[in-house]
């Protein structure tokens, strides 16, 4: 097990380093400086910039440095936009915000969605299975930017229960609408994988073997199907965890919820080439990472798999 | 020696027996299938509606109506009278050759980034897949890092560094979507390799990379149609959601994920028809792709049958 773990981290590294790289590279061959404006700045003030944010070294001085600086200090540089505020000011703002509500429809999505697939597939061609089906089809053509302002129009504009936007320290009222708009599409894909992978469980040999043997249904289920039918599940995980980060983008800039997303966006609008790479090595670390902490828990509640 | 020369002649004007190909199969199943049909239907009406609907739109896609502007929300409505049959956006420009406009760029680049998919990964999944061994190692090692990758964001660095084009967001598209298709081909191939009719090609000394070519690739063919029907719908997702972002096709272009997002900008002025229809187009072509997708899957995919 350690070794499988250690091998999977020296696959994990590498893609770090390339990803890091990558982003640096695509960065510095943008046209322009960052420091260039509309209105043109004196060459020597230009040069100075430079100077101060080390843009005037030799590329591989400048990549030496960056990627130093984020493996040893977790330092992601600075701001090209905004003088008085590094990357990391900005990541410590937004990031607790995207980490709530994500990590609430994380849990949203995963009980939701698999209860309903295992209880679609155990009540099989039942109402319960075709309301899950229904959902699950319906939900599939509502991407997260699509549901927000359909959320918002119903239970903002109409209904008036909840608010349509802002975070006010993270309030149970200002969650509800990012946590459904962000968790239903992943809700709707856990609940279609459960459903299929239980059924496929329900009418293998040993499930029958259990039952003839005469335990209780729910015991059956529990005890014997459930571990089984969940691996589909665990091993899409990683996909939900991207596409939810991904996810993010839209709802901080639809719902205001100022999480990592909305900075990205304005960076993007505003060419804050630091921010954005920030962002994006950050995120890119962390997708790594979860997607390792999914490989290992795979490895480990599944024992065809050897390592 | 006349009863031969009879039994020989029926044979001759007789009708050719008619075998049933692995496609007419299909089709015959695909038709059977009734929510795939009704897709299929969906899809060539919204393509329709694309291709047919710059020509009979009373207004251009760009023009602002200046009698409009200013007075959106009573003026703009969907009317008959004014021609703006699905009512005027904020600027006064006509919603219904916006989403005409919206349809085309959005199909476009579904259909676009799903052949991209299906050229690249094919290949790449089927080269990987036959030759095997340390090549195959390396190619899907290489799949596996740009897949850990959190892809829109690399995306929409790309279309700030380079500029905001359509050529552009086709290349980042492209980029992404092959990755799924070459691992589909590769695990593929891997099948078809040790088949009769492959060891029969080599032994009768075809090169390898035509033995991809000619006899690989066609048998391919079945569940890359498949997954490039269900890669469409994602392609346009994709597009839609850097487009809603602010960062896809420029004004006075536009595509279905700008139009929602200009018409979710209005919602609170009860111009609840700038959202409508273009949410309308977006969602019924997803279901048609989706249900033809899925149909397609039954017709031609064995494993599920």
């Amino acid at each position: 097990m350690i070794a499988f773990i250690i091998k999977r981290l020296l696959v994990a590294i590498p893609v770090l380093l390339i990803l890091i790289i990558g982003t640096f590279v695509l960065m510095y061959t943008a046209p322009g400086s960052p420091f260039a404006s509309e209105r043109g700045v004196p060459p020597a003030v230009l040069a100075n910039l430079e100077a101060q944010y080390g843009l005037d070294q030799p590329f591989f001085v400048q990549i030496w440095r960056y990627v130093v600086g984020i493996v040893t200090q977790f330092d992601f540089g600075p701001s090209f936009i905004y003088r008085d505020q590094d990357v990391n000011d900005l990541i410590g703002q937004g990031f607790p915000v995207t980490l709530t509500y994500g990590f609430w429809s994380f849990v949203v999505a995963v009980l939701v969605g698999g209860t309903l697939g295992i209880l679609a597939a155990v009540r099989h061609n039942t109402w319960l299975d075709y309301l899950a089906v229904g959902v699950s089809i319906g939900a599939q053509v509502l991407p997260n930017f699509v549901l927000a302002p359909i959320l918002v129009l119903v239970f903002t504009l109409w209904l008036g229960w909840l608010p349509g936007g802002g975070w006010q320290g993270g309030q149970w009222q200002f969650i509800i609408l990012p946590v459904i708009a962000l968790s239903t599409s992943f809700m709707a894909s856990i609940a279609r994988i459960s459903r299929a992978s239980m059924l496929e469980v329900l009418t293998s040999n040993f499930i029958r073997t259990a039952r003839a043997k005469g335990l209780p249904m729910r015991r059956v289920i529990f005890r014997h199907a459930l571990k089984p039918a969940l691996l589909p599940v665990i091993s899409y995980l990683g996909p939900a965890f991207v596409g939810m980060i991904t996810g993010s983008v839209v709802i901080d800039i639809y719902f205001s919820t100022g999480g990592i997303g909305q900075f990205f966006v304005a960076s993007a609008l505003n060419r804050d080439y630091g921010v954005m790479m920030g962002i994006t090595v950050l995120l890119g670390a962390l997708t790594i990472f979860f997607n390792l902490l999914v490989d290992i828990l795979y490895a480990w509640i599944d024992p065809k798999i050897r390592y | 020696m006349l009863a031969t020369k009879a039994i020989a002649d029926d044979l001759a004007t007789a009708a050719p027996i008619k075998g049933r190909s692995l496609w007419a199969d299909a089709r015959a199943r695909f038709f059977r299938n009734r929510a795939a049909v009704a897709g299929l239907v969906v899809l060539v009406l919204v393509t329709a509606f694309a291709l047919i609907g710059p020509f009979i739109a009373p207004w251009n896609y760009e023009d602002i109506d200046w009698n409009v502007l200013g007075n959106v929300a009573e003026a703009g409505r969907p009317s008959l009278e004014t021609g703006h049959w699905f009512g005027t956006d904020a600027l006064g420009r006509d919603l219904f050759a916006r989403t005409v406009q919206g349809t085309q760029v959005s199909l476009m680049v579904g259909v676009v980034g799903a052949l991209i998919s299906v050229i690249v990964g094919t290949l790449y999944g089927a080269i990987a897949g036959y030759y095997g061994g340390r090549l195959d190692n390396i190619m899907m090692r290489i799949v596996d890092v740009l897949m850990s990758i959190p892809y829109m964001f690399v995306l929409i660095l790309l279309l700030v560094v380079f500029g905001r084009s359509m050529l552009m967001l086709f290349i980042g598209i492209g980029l992404i979507s092959w990755l799924d298709m070459a691992r589909i081909a590769r695990g593929q191939t891997l099948t078809l390799r040790g088949k009769e009719f492959v060891e029969a090609a080599v032994a009768t000394g075809v090169a390898p990379f035509r033995i991809i070519l000619r006899h690989i690739i066609p048998n391919l063919l079945g569940v890359v149609i498949v997954y490039a029907t269900l890669l469409v719908p994602s392609m346009i997702i994709y597009e839609s959601f850097i487009s809603f972002l602010g960062l896809g096709v420029q004004e006075p272009l536009t595509s279905w994920g700008a139009l929602i997002n200009d018409g979710a900008a209005e919602m609170n002025n009860g111009t609840l028809w700038m959202l409508l229809a273009p949410l309308f187009f977006f969602v019924v072509t997803l279901f048609g792709f989706f249900f033809v997708g899925d149909g397609l899957r039954d017709a031609l995919d064995p494993k599920d049958r």
